[in-house]
């Protein structure tokens, strides 16, 4: 076992994109009590140097392990298609002009039921996208056409945020 | 070539050698130090039978202070050298604490932590929660007649990098070998998970003198893994007593000018609002400049003025559930922390806004030093192997200045500790040779709004044209929750490196000063401390060595180990002389030398996960 092995290895888990998050959750738990520097606080410094390096790179991994858009953009890049998200932003018609209609309506929705609204639309769209974008990677094994669905989903995340924002400002507080 | 020890299967390696190690719950209004003693994790009494220690320190001029009973009575009648509640003050410039004015100290402003002038001269907050914790360490080596291995240290989930580091550099300056910082709320679900094995989403609502912190943990099989965390670190019961008082002066219509009179109406009001705790009414008595002050007080009315304050916390308690992605259904208990949740009106109002009962069985005032005692315990090696893991979170938001006085994020808020984030920047201006860099921290996205926590300059970037230099920044956070800074330019092959630590923690020649100018409780000769040092942490590589071999030494091949024996000699043969510098000589060959096997080792550990997990999924 090596810092550098990919994440998958490191977790004992196929490189595909589907995957169990209750038996991931349990494999980085797993992991943490193998390398967590608090299992050397008695030990010398080598000893903590080195489990802090490893707990690093182990949470670093779960990071990206359990965000499906993470771990969809890192199997793209394993399979040697690289994101590049800032130098490609050509995106298909019909896409943005979704994209323009879920903006103007978030400009439009003035109180909490309209933002809920438009959130519960945002999030079944991002949903069928990822069941697009799983069999891509899982069954077509096409990483060329899994990055341009990865590259859309990353336009739709940051446009959750933006919604999140305006539900949180609009959350009143009782 | 000496004899190694091989201890029983099952066994520690020396059981002699069972290292003391304490919790230390270092709070606004209270301290107490607890440990596990004959498996039972308790808190330790002063020779009075009392656990609680007043966090006050009273600074009484002939070079002698009086630390907790003694200078908690003094306060109203010297305000000015009996400082209270310092906690609020870690780490913070007068800037930063709302509402000083009403305080009657004497502040002094300085860059990176606030002082106070008192008659024996200006004292850090650092120096006062030193002389806390000192006295807590000397109650625990009394009690236990031995030396103290090492202490786990609470803070507030929500305490930033310098309220961390502060409490870092208050336990090095008491003597203290700092195991681990951990989170107060974390602590608290830690004694209350163990005892009541508990599985599932548990929310804690830590509310104390001085701050308020909301953490939510999942724990499994004895791993507590906090999902989200979040608070205030200057909202607590003192801005309740604050609000008393002020409305108990305004009621009465009297103005309260001197330190004195401040002093003695926070107290009062102190004292109606415990009151109320179990009585319904009760009345606010205070002498203010000879002239006696009282107005009656209810509880209701006691509720209205805490609502804005009770108000507050909720809000906090609905960005965590939003962080953590959870509705208030899914929370499973609700553990109530701090003595401020003793009131009445605060259980209602978390019970009423979670639609369920919370839990209170174990004392508030004790459970987070009880929960840290756990920790100390088995981070020291005395626990049962894997029996307890703490997988905690940075409470706020790690990134850089750039362009126009904006944040860039690096490492987000409730990241799981140990984390590392790296991101490369570039130049703005062509032959740019250096590039300034500051640290921040908070969520906002103006830097102006966030809190600063270091600069520093990376020079020697080789002339390029704009945006060609690749610089890249890496933040590591540790399983403290403290954070270094270092850059690289990695275009060229010149490299240019600076590893930064956060400048408002003190300096260690400010430290050695500090100590120099000594304690209450002894008088340290700086050389004698130093071998005594030397001595310990000799013996805690030795003994760590012996554990190690003893479990894994046959992943060693012969040549390796005989390595390894030697410089285990040499040290054991250096500590039994008295030169300082040969020792830590010694332990750092043996530790270098220990660096492979260590190596080894993890592996191994990692090879054993992966393992289980087949074995299970079978």
């Amino acid at each position: 076992m090596k810092l550098d092995d990919d994440d998958f290895t490191l977790f004992g888990l196929a490189p595909r994109f589907a995957l169990d998050r209750p038996e991931l959750d349990a494999q980085w738990r797993r992991l943490q009590s193998q390398v967590h520097p608090d299992r050397f606080a008695a030990d010398g410094a080598a000893s903590q140097r080195l489990a802090m390096q490893w707990a690093v790179r182990v949470n670093e991994a779960y990071q990206r392990l359990k965000d499906p858009l993470k771990r969809a953009a890192y199997l793209c890049e394993l399979r040697g298609v690289a994101i590049d998200a800032e130098n490609n932003t050509a995106m298909p018609g019909d896409f943005l002009q979704q994209q323009m209609a879920w903006r103007e309506a978030l400009d439009d929705a003035v109180d909490l039921p309209a933002v809920e609204a438009l959130d519960a639309d945002v999030r079944v769209h991002e949903k069928q996208l990822f069941d697009t974008l799983a069999a891509t990677l899982d069954e077509r094994n096409d990483a060329a056409a899994a990055a341009r669905q990865v590259r859309a989903l990353m336009f739709v995340a940051r446009f959750r945020q933006d919604v999140a924002r305006r539900l949180e400002a609009l959350e009143p507080l009782h | 070539m000496a004899l190694l020890q091989i201890s029983e299967p099952g066994q520690a390696p020396d059981p002699h050698q069972r290292r003391v190690a304490v919790g230390i719950d270092l709070g606004t209004t209270h301290s107490l130090v607890a440990a596990v003693r004959h498996g039972v994790a308790e808190c330790l009494p002063d020779d009075q039978g009392r656990v609680l220690l007043p966090s006050a320190v009273r600074y009484l001029g002939d070079g002698g202070r009086a630390i907790g009973h003694a200078a908690r009575d003094a306060q109203a009648e010297d305000p000015e050298n009996t400082l209270v509640s310092v906690k609020r003050f870690m780490g913070r410039t007068l800037a930063d604490v709302a509402g000083h004015g009403r305080l009657p100290y004497r502040f002094v402003d300085r860059p990176g932590m606030l002082a106070i002038a008192t008659r024996e001269g200006d004292k850090s907050p650092v120096e006062v929660s030193a002389e806390i914790l000192a006295t807590l360490r000397q109650r625990a080596e009394d009690t236990f007649a031995d030396d103290l291995f090492g202490a786990v240290i609470t803070v507030p989930a929500y305490f930033d990098d310098a309220q961390r580091q502060a409490t870092k550099d208050a336990a090095h300056l008491a003597g203290l070998n700092v195991l681990r910082l951990i989170n107060e709320p974390t602590a608290a679900a830690v004694a209350y998970g163990l005892d009541n094995a508990s599985e599932g989403l548990y929310a804690v609502y830590d509310l104390g003198g001085g701050t308020f912190d909301i953490s939510l943990l999942r724990l499994t099989r004895g791993v507590f893994e906090v999902v989200a965390t979040g608070g205030d670190a200057a909202l607590g019961g003192d801005d309740i007593d604050h609000a008393v008082a002020d409305w108990a002066a305004r009621e009465a219509g009297r103005d309260v000018v001197s330190p004195r009179d401040k002093r003695a109406l926070l107290v009062a009001a102190r004292a109606a609002k415990e009151a109320l705790t179990a009585a319904d009414r009760t009345s606010v008595r205070a002498d203010l400049d000879g002239r006696p002050l009282q107005v009656e007080l209810t509880r209701a009315q006691l509720d209205r003025l805490a609502k804005p304050l009770v108000d507050r916390t909720l809000a906090a308690v609905r960005k965590a559930l939003r962080d953590a992605d959870v509705g208030r259904q899914d929370v499973q208990g609700v553990v109530m922390v701090g003595g401020s949740t003793r009131m009445p009106g605060v259980r209602a109002a978390v019970s009423e806004f979670f639609g369920r009962d919370v839990l209170t069985n174990v004392n508030p005032d004790e459970v987070v030093a009880i929960g840290a005692a756990i920790q100390a315990n088995a981070l020291a090696g005395n626990g049962r192997d894997g029996e307890l893991l703490l997988l905690d979170v940075i409470p706020l938001s790690l990134g850089l200045e750039t362009m126009g006085g904006l944040v860039e994020r690096i490492v987000e808020r409730n990241s799981t500790i140990p984390v590392a984030k790296a991101q490369d920047f570039t130049t703005f201006k062509d032959g740019q040779t250096a590039m300034a860099l500051h640290v921040v921290q908070g969520e906002r996205e103006l830097v102006a709004e966030c809190r600063s926590l270091a600069r520093f300059e990376l020079r020697g970037i080789p002339p390029m044209v704009a945006g060609a230099a690749r610089i890249r920044v890496t933040f590591q956070v540790d399983a403290d929750g403290l954070l270094s800074v270092s850059a690289r330019e990695q275009v060229s092959g010149v490299e240019a490196a600076i590893v930064v630590k956060p400048s408002y923690g003190l300096g260690d020649d400010q430290i050695a000063t500090m100590l120099k100018d000594g304690f209450a409780n002894a008088e340290i000769d700086m050389a004698a401390r130093s071998l005594r040092e030397a001595h310990v942490e000799a013996e805690r590589m030795l003994l760590a060595t012996r554990a190690a071999l003893a479990a894994d030494g046959r992943l060693l091949q012969d040549e390796p180990r005989a390595a390894i024996d030697a410089l285990m000699l040499a040290l054991e043969q250096a500590n039994r002389g008295d030169d300082t510098a040969a020792i830590e000589t010694a332990t750092k060959a043996l530790a270098d030398g220990t660096e492979h096997f260590a190596a080894l080792r993890m592996n191994q550990g990692i090879r054993q996960a992966l393992a289980g997990k087949r074995l299970e999924e079978v």
